[in-house]
């Protein structure tokens, strides 16, 4: 099951996503695909770097849906973070489903 | 209100200076998330899903227009223009970054205002009646014996690294308006003309996942023995508490393991030995706290009743908002009004930053510049001449502030839920907003009647689902959202645990069937019969009928 690794940026907590280049982006289709262990093991390491040297926290590795051609979120949870939605002014950006 | 001393705002200026030095650290990668996580949420910030949120105190619910104008100015500054009241009559911000926080802190500083405690397992921010110093019903004001709380809890030694949180309400009013029998401690003021004062003291109530009513721990406790009594109380939790497991970690389970009668006799045998020890206020520190709270001098202000009349009776949404919002005072020329946070179709309790600064406008007008947060996440206004209840509804109006809803099925209480929390199944907000667009018509809304509805996006129940008339709680269900309904639950003096009806319910499905329970209960209520009191007589059966017919 492909995934990426997604994280909160240390000094303002944005979702961020480890990108193509070992860079952080708060876009989810700019993320880096793994599509097996061996990929996913690599990107954690560069994840677990990025934790010592205090730029991000809270790191797992997320499931994505590539059907679309760019890593897409699968869960309610994960769509939420990824559109980084405050609900006071964009009350229809997401619908309940 | 309580003003803050030299002592008091030398203690916050050496915390912020504190932990502006650990943010620094931290930042500095001085500190890991592992070192630096109990030190922020001593300070009230957690990482959610999208961001920092720092949750504010406001002690027992109490501001002045001054501390509101700057929360307005902090949501405008740092946040995303609005912040949003909770369910413990505290704030929280849901974009903070973490390289703000120590110059937020300085910001609340300035207004006597801070984070410490408002997460953690420690004591945390003491809840009390929104009515306190106003109500008709009060015995005494209540926030006299929350400061006192205040000031023994904050930082207390002993009592910092408790099993887990540990939550105070206290009332003093007739009718609890606190909801102290869903507090790990609920104290209720007793007294009356002639009658020593003291409290009654309640133990072990609690929401989240094993949620209990409070059992009663003492009949009466003279006043001057409050501290003693709770030191007693807190130490046996302290010693016998669980550490090893957090879901069994509150004092409702320990007092429900060895039994109220066992844990009474421990704490009496603890405060024999304490009392002598002179672990109770002296009586001229009360005396110091109680004269914060003295009674506003509040002048004659008669209304003119004909016009009044003649204004509710052109204005049928004025005469609706001065039905469901404003409360009798114990000044008969004044009134208690209720602002209501909760339009259809609006987070419930979400405030923007020129509504926080418009509600502080109106508090310096019309209500000596004093304003109260209530856990059912609206704002009150204390102190209002009723000849000034035109004006002030007018002003409220412009604000877009005029709902006539209190308590009403559109008054909804939310947790912020999975749009906003980390440790959330489900989202509550859109759900909140499908059903009170779905009662939108306040003329309905208001024919149902008195029904509080609340709604949980985990079983951890920040959104008071057990105690809503009808509760809704967010589930994951193979990584959809549902909703499980309960009916009967209340915070009010017979407080209840609601039970749960069925089956959940997909989102889509649940503002249909809350309509559905809604309809069963008009069938069937006799007179002007609450909800409650219809589900009380009638039963779960017609509603499960109703939901689910004969599967």
């Amino acid at each position: 099951m492909p995934n990426v690794i997604t994280a909160n940026r240390l000094e303002d907590g944005i979702v961020v996503y480890l990108g193509q280049s070992g860079n952080w982006t708060s876009d989810l289709t700019a993320a880096r695909v793994a599509n097996s262990g061996h990929d996913l093991e690599a990107l954690e390491k560069i994840a677990g770097t990025a934790v010592a040297a205090s730029h991000v926290v809270a790191v797992y590795a997320m499931d994505v849906d590539l059907s679309g051609g760019k890593p897409a979120p699968k869960s309610v949870r994960e769509k939420i973070r990824a559109a980084h939605r405050q609900t006071f002014k964009d009350l229809t950006e997401i619908e309940i489903r | 209100m309580y003003r803050y001393d030299e002592f008091d705002r030398a203690f916050l200026q050496d915390r912020n200076r504190e932990f502006r030095a650990q943010v620094s650290r931290r930042l500095a990668g001085e500190l890991t998330e592992d070192e630096f996580k109990p030190l922020r949420l001593m300070n009230g910030l957690y990482l959610q899903l999208h961001a920092y949120m720092l949750r504010i105190a406001v002690p027992y619910g109490a501001m002045t227009s001054r501390q509101l104008r700057q929360l307005g100015y902090i949501a405008r500054r740092w946040d995303k223009g609005f912040g949003h009241w909770t369910t413990r009559q505290n704030i929280q911000f849901n974009w903070i970054k973490l390289i703000d926080v120590p110059d937020i802190l300085e910001a609340l500083a300035e207004v006597d205002m801070h984070a410490i405690q408002t997460s953690g397992n420690c004591i945390r921010n003491v809840t009390s009646d929104p009515f306190a110093g106003a109500a008709a019903d009060e015995i005494e004001d209540p926030r006299i014996w929350a400061e006192v709380l205040r000031q023994w809890s904050t930082n207390h030694p002993e009592f910092t690294y408790l099993p887990r949180k540990f939550k105070f309400a206290v009332t003093g009013a007739l009718q609890d308006r606190a909801a102290i029998a869903f507090h790990d401690i609920g104290i209720r003021i007793l007294g009356g003309p002639n009658a020593t004062k003291g409290f009654r003291i309640f133990v072990g109530g609690g929401q989240g996942r094993t949620p209990y009513v409070a059992q009663e721990m003492k009949a009466f406790l003279p006043q001057e023995n409050l501290l003693s009594y709770l030191e007693a109380m807190l130490r046996v939790y302290n010693l016998h508490g669980r550490r090893d497991n957090i879901y069994k970690a509150r004092i409702k389970i320990l007092v429900n393991a060895i039994g109220v009668d066992e844990y009474r006799r421990q704490v009496e045998e603890e405060w024999q030995r304490i009392r002598a020890e002179g672990a109770d206020l002296p009586a001229e520190e009360i005396d110091r706290i109680r004269a914060h709270f003295l009674a506003p001098d509040l002048a004659a202000r008669p209304l003119d009743a004909a016009a009044f009349a003649k204004a509710r009776s052109e204005d049928a949404d004025f005469d609706r908002w001065v039905r469901r919002n404003v409360v009798a005072h114990k000044n008969p020329d004044y009134a208690i009004v209720s602002i209501a946070f909760k339009e259809p179709g609006r987070p419930p309790g979400d405030a923007t930053a020129d509504e926080m600064e418009s509600v502080a406008d109106a508090a310096d007008r019309y209500s000596r510049g004093e304003v109260r947060v209530t856990y059912t996440q609206n704002l009150i206004l204390p102190h209002v001449a009723r000849a000034d209840l035109i004006d002030l509804y007018e002003d409220l109006k412009s604000a877009g502030l005029a709902g006539g809803n209190t308590d009403l099925i559109t008054d909804i209480i939310a947790c912020p839920g999975l749009d906003y929390c980390n440790l959330a199944n489900a989202r509550s907000i859109p759900i909140a907003q499908a059903i009170t667009e779905r009662f939108a018509d306040p003329q309905r809304a208001e024919d149902i009647g008195e029904l509080r509805l609340n709604i949980s996006g985990c079983i951890n129940a920040c959104g008071h689902h057990h105690a809503g008339h009808i509760g809704i709680l967010g589930v994951d269900k193979k990584g959809t959202e549902h909703y499980q309904i309960t009916l009967g639950g209340s915070a009010a003096d017979n407080a209840s645990v609601g039970t749960i009806l069925g089956p959940s319910f997909p989102a889509e499905e649940l503002p249909a069937a809350i309509e559905n329970i809604v309809d069963t209960y008009l069938a069937r209520r006799t007179g002007g019969e609450t909800f409650l009191a219809t589900y009380a007589r009638v039963g779960a059966n017609p509603f499960k009928e109703a939901l689910y017919g004969t599967r």
